[in-house]
């Protein structure tokens, strides 16, 4: 049977580990490479990396920190961030990643991710949508909206995530990486209302994202979010909460989960 | 010398660093005449059949692969490269494969995992129930986990599946013919098991 996934992202600046809150506050905590291999040895089902380096000039120590971290742990690997042409892609993959995550360049050039897909296969084609919700009332009262936000959560598109989510998996992503704005950073759990909305309307897998507090706000994600994989950082970066720990009592609560 | 066959598909340095973390030396190499004096074969492959295909013809490497294997040379196929050792697919019908293993590549029906929930691509750690002995399971505990992604998957004539994995169906995730193995899933994303196995495959003395 296949399992749920848990899945530690690291926010990495210039070649270092980073966690923001509310995308803004990062604090510096370390080396990505050494990390990966303490969540390898956890039991973490995935890794992220989510570079946030504004210039690309720096990009170089991502490559770097990949090519790294590839070669000191056995399992899969996503990076996202500033990828902007297919080059990237290839660059990004050669240096040992298994996924790419492809997050505002699918907004500005919508055949990006077809490109993507068609050359390097689906299977490594991840759309990563920073939703956040319409509040009611600047919505005609109308709940369980949300649009996309490009640019690291600071530019909205008037696109709705739901629409959105569909229409990449049409274009050929492979899964899709979901981030809850409002919720980020919180620690008061999943946006599962967005979640399961999305889990429900495309076939493709679904990683939830942000606000993960405690290892209960694990079990919604995966159970009425309809989740396949939860992401968290700052809970296992600044050891909250040990994946290790987070996956026995996720099993224990019957959830899909291997153990090692 | 162990041989990764390069046909410019896919990530053929994670496959490399995890035989080098088993131990091993390894080269990466298109050259026909390369392949053809190594001692053991890894044919790795990610992305589209018929890309993987295609590459491996314009690269002009598919017969020194066809021979070699012929031979009955230790070789191993991972994830794309153990379809392309059959005869061909659905995900590009059009184009032959290897055919040194008789069957053909089948999509997972959509409809069918629908209705059980499943998702395509199946992606994730999943077990392989290990259904004949096998030097390549040496070491390794039935229903262990590995880690696949994939959309499509061998259906082989012959009985050489060792190993199964349940997605919906029971599909083959593991062939032996021989001295020629290889799996659905990635061994050098499998952490522990998937090192294993490669190892397995490295000592192998076929």
């Amino acid at each position: 049977m296949l399992t749920k996934r848990i899945i530690p992202c690291l926010d990495i600046k210039d070649g270092r580990v980073v966690k923001g809150v509310k995308f803004i506050a990062l604090r510096d905590a370390g080396d990505p490479a050494d990390n990966a291999v303490v969540y390898d040895r956890e039991g973490a089902d995935e890794i992220v990396f989510l570079d946030i380096t504004a210039s690309s000039e720096h990009r170089s120590t991502l490559i770097d920190a990949v090519e790294r971290t590839a070669d000191a742990v056995f399992m899969p690997l996503t990076v996202g961030g500033g990828i902007n042409e297919l080059e990237d892609i290839k660059t990004l993959l050669r240096a040992g990643a298994d996924k790419v995550s492809i997050n505002t360049q699918a907004v500005l050039n919508p055949d990006f991710v077809k490109q993507a897909s068609y050359r390097f296969g689906a299977q490594c084609i991840v759309v990563a949508i920073d939703a956040k919700r319409i509040p009611g009332p600047a919505n005609g009262g109308k709940s369980g909206t949300w649009e996309v936000y490009i640019y690291g959560g600071r530019k909205a598109t008037g696109i709705d995530a739901v629409e959105w989510s569909q229409k990449m998996e049409h274009a050929g992503a492979g899964e899709i990486l979901l981030t809850s704005i409002d919720r980020d950073g919180t620690k008061s759990g999943y946006d599962i209302e967005l979640t399961a909305e999305i889990t429900k309307r495309v076939g493709i897998p679904v990683i939830a994202s942000g606000g993960a507090g405690n290892m209960e706000h694990f079990y919604e994600g995966f159970v009425r979010g309809g989740a396949d994989a939860c992401l968290a950082a700052s809970l296992f970066h600044f050891r909250e909460l040990s994946i290790k720990e987070l996956k026995e009592y996720l099993h224990n609560k019957g959830v899909a989960i291997r153990l090692v | 010398m162990i041989v990764i066959v390069d046909y410019g598909m896919g990530n053929l340095r994670s496959v490399e660093k995890a035989i080098a973390s088993i131990g091993a030396s390894s080269l990466i190499s298109n050259d026909p005449d390369a392949i053809s004096k190594a001692d053991k074969l890894v044919i790795p492959g990610v992305g589209a059949f018929g890309d993987c295909m295609n590459n491996i013809r314009a690269y002009g490497i598919e017969d020194a692969v066809k021979q070699f294997i012929a031979k009955g040379r230790p070789t191993i196929g991972i994830c794309v490269g153990m379809q392309m050792l059959f005869e061909g697919g659905d995900e590009n019908p059009g184009v032959k494969g290897l055919g040194l293993m008789k069957g053909s590549v089948k999509g997972f029906d959509h409809e069918q995992l629908a209705g059980k929930g499943l998702k395509i691509p199946h992606m994730g750690w999943n077990t392989v129930k290990q259904g004949k002995k096998s030097f390549l399971f040496e070491g390794i505990k039935d229903k262990s986990y590995f880690y696949f992604v994939h959309s499509y998957y061998p259906a082989p004539l012959d009985d050489i599946t060792i190993g199964t994995t349940d997605y919906g169906i029971d599909f083959t995730s593991v062939v032996q013919k021989d001295n020629v193995v290889a799996t659905q899933f990635h061994p050098e994303k499998s952490q522990k098991n998937g090192l294993r196995l490669l190892s397995n495959f490295i000592n192998y003395r076929g």
